[in-house]
């Protein structure tokens, strides 16, 4: 399949027009306004049919759950997805049936947990268009967005397949006369990132490795924050150093306790390893998915519905054990 | 008792000798990430381990499940962000990384997309590049621990996920890659695997105690070249396997595989 290419073949889902940017980024609210809400008014009211969508953290690590749960809830289709190492994230819209198209850097896998049959089948039957990107070039598409540039020149995915099956062009350095290739801005309509402190108005401090997501708030026309805890804006005055996201970036901040639940959450809790196993286990008959689909997001009417079914707070427990190993960490 | 170890145990005891003191690796999840451990604590306490996703230094208690998990960076020197990890590949600060893949050419050619011919409708759809593109692009040297049989070793990939020496001699630097980076070593359950300095095509370095020339060729889809000083494996001593099951993997979730 490799050949010299001069870039790729494949579709560019978002524009990189960066003036049309600012026009929308110059018109977006930025008043310091009560943002508060609930999951499923969020998601009403952020999130339409045919809207791209990218995921914070990284695939089953600091993921908004509840708010993938509510899009599959309340039945969103045709939506593109950026996908940057989408893991779990992934797998729960694949189930929904709620992508119709995809920039991949990872999916379909669950890293050491193994492969979800239902994404592979979505790529395998056609279900889903896609292009090739790598973990760094989407990174850096969300930086040259957050910069308002409409595109970042790099050095990675030249010479392979990955850029013949992207939406990369290759460029020429004006300066050096390098080859390089030239990512081009993305402007996710909707951002969903999960965080550990949030203000009513939408200040966030995100503990840990912050993967892309200073950048993909900042790329994103709206941005959703799910956070484990609300706090007073009089803690982001005190350490103003720590604010990774700004308010004047998002639309709407929801509490959610547990919130990247069976997701690691640094410092918080790990990963719900035997969950994440059923979910994979179960994927490999039709008729049980159904079934477990049904019981663990299509029966419950919110997160703390699905928290109990799982194991509830004694699970929540052992998880917050495992995450200071205190006691015996969890495998894959 | 240094003589009886399985082929993972060797295989990451081989790799964790390639990693000097004072080196900078970018790791993924199992083998690889018990080999930079392993280094560590024998002759390479000095070795900075990262993760792609952006844990810096981490003291790792415990084998992470992903590579953004909060293993990456427990007790670590910095808990930053993909970018800044692939941007310190990209500027040249990082020298090995340890990938893996469905498929690898003579080349070190890797595919992790794809099974099939039709890209619309693979007959087996992979994760994808990951940050495995990114890594085998940017970092000075790369690595693979991996099994070795017809079915992986391939005469071409369905799929160039990630940038071996491409078709050959020159063929990086001319498409743009950083020059000088490559492929190093290929470990596998039954050679160590080098890349000839005028062909870049891979050539067999040392067979593994009680392996034959045959076995090796037997389980490759391509001619291999083969080292004119070809030896033999080192096995693991018996200090490299205590400290490999006390101390890397006490549980056994990559070396009980």
């Amino acid at each position: 399949m490799q050949e010299a290419q001069p870039g790729g073949t494949q579709p560019l889902f978002m524009t990189p027009d960066v003036d049309a940017a600012r026009q929308h980024f110059r018109a977006k609210p930025k008043g310091m306004v009560d943002k508060v809400t609930t999951v499923s008014e969020a998601v009403a009211r952020l999130i339409h049919d045919g809207d791209y969508i990218a995921i914070g953290g990284f695939g089953a690590n600091r993921i908004p759950t509840a708010v993938l749960h509510e899009i599959v809830r309340q039945g969103r289709r045709h939506l593109g997805v950026s996908g940057h190492t989408a893991t779990h994230d992934f797998q729960i819209l694949a189930a929904g049936g709620c992508m119709d198209r995809c920039d991949v850097a990872y999916v379909v896998g669950l890293e050491a947990r193994g492969l979800s049959r239902v994404s592979r089948r979505l790529f395998e039957d056609g279900g889903i268009q896609a292009t090739e990107w790598t973990n760094a070039a989407l990174a850096w598409r969300y930086r040259a967005a957050a910069m308002g540039i409409p595109f970042i020149p790099a050095r990675n995915m030249l010479g392979t397949d990955t850029l013949r099956y992207s939406a990369a062009k290759v460029i020429t350095c004006p300066y050096t006369g390098v080859k390089l290739v030239a990512l081009p801005a993305l402007y996710p309509d909707v951002a969903i990132i999960h965080v550990h402190r949030a203000d009513r108005y939408g200040n966030c401090q995100i503990d840990g490795i912050n993967v892309a997501d200073n950048d993909l708030a900042r790329a994103a026309k709206r941005v959703i924050i799910t956070a484990e805890r609300l706090v007073p804006t009089e803690h982001f005055r005190r350490e103003p150093h720590r604010t990774a996201i700004p308010f004047f970036c998002v639309d709407a901040v929801i509490e959610v306790p547990y919130g990247s639940y069976p997701g690691n959450m640094p410092y918080e809790y790990f990963s719900d390893e035997e969950h994440l196993r059923e979910w994979l286990a179960a994927e490999e008959d039709p008729a049980t998915f159904r079934q477990f689909l049904d019981r663990y997001i299509y029966g419950t009417r919110d997160f703390n519905e699905y928290l109990e079914l799982c194991g509830g707070i004694e699970k929540l427990r052992r998880l917050r054990a495992q995450e200071w190993l205190v006691e015996r960490p969890n495998s894959a | 008792m240094a003589g009886d170890y399985n082929p993972m145990e060797l295989m990451i005891c081989l790799a964790a000798r390639y990693l000097e003191d004072g080196a900078t690796v970018v790791v993924g999840t199992g083998a690889p990430c018990a080999a930079a451990m392993l280094a560590q604590r024998l002759h390479a306490p000095n070795l900075t381990i990262m993760f792609e996703a952006g844990g810096v230094a981490p003291i790792l208690p415990t084998m992470p499940i992903s590579v953004g998990d909060s293993r990456t960076f427990w007790r670590a020197l910095m808990a930053t962000s993909m970018d800044d990890i692939m941007s310190f590949c990209q500027k040249g600060m990082v020298d090995y990384t340890f990938l893996g893949g469905a498929q690898v050419d003579m080349y070190g050619n890797i595919n992790s997309t794809m099974i099939g011919t039709d890209y619309a409708r693979p007959r087996v759809r992979f994760p994808g590049s990951g940050g495995a593109n990114d890594l085998g692009s940017l970092c000075w040297r790369t690595m693979m621990i991996t099994p070795q049989d017809r079915r992986r070793f391939v005469p071409k990939c369905n799929f160039v996920t990630t940038p071996g020496y491409l078709t050959g001699p020159g063929a990086r630097e001319a498409a743009g890659l950083p020059p000088g980076t490559g492929p190093y070593k290929v470990i596998t359950n039954l050679c160590v695997i080098g890349f000839d300095e005028e062909t870049k095509r891979m050539r067999v370095e040392s067979l593994h105690p009680g392996i034959t020339r045959e076995q090796v060729q037997e389980n490759t889809g391509f001619e291999l070249l083969w080292a004119d000083d070809l030896g033999r494996s080192q096995p693991p001593t018996a200090e490299e396997l205590q400290v490999l099951r006390t101390e890397v993997d006490p549980y056994r979730y990559i070396i009980g595989r």
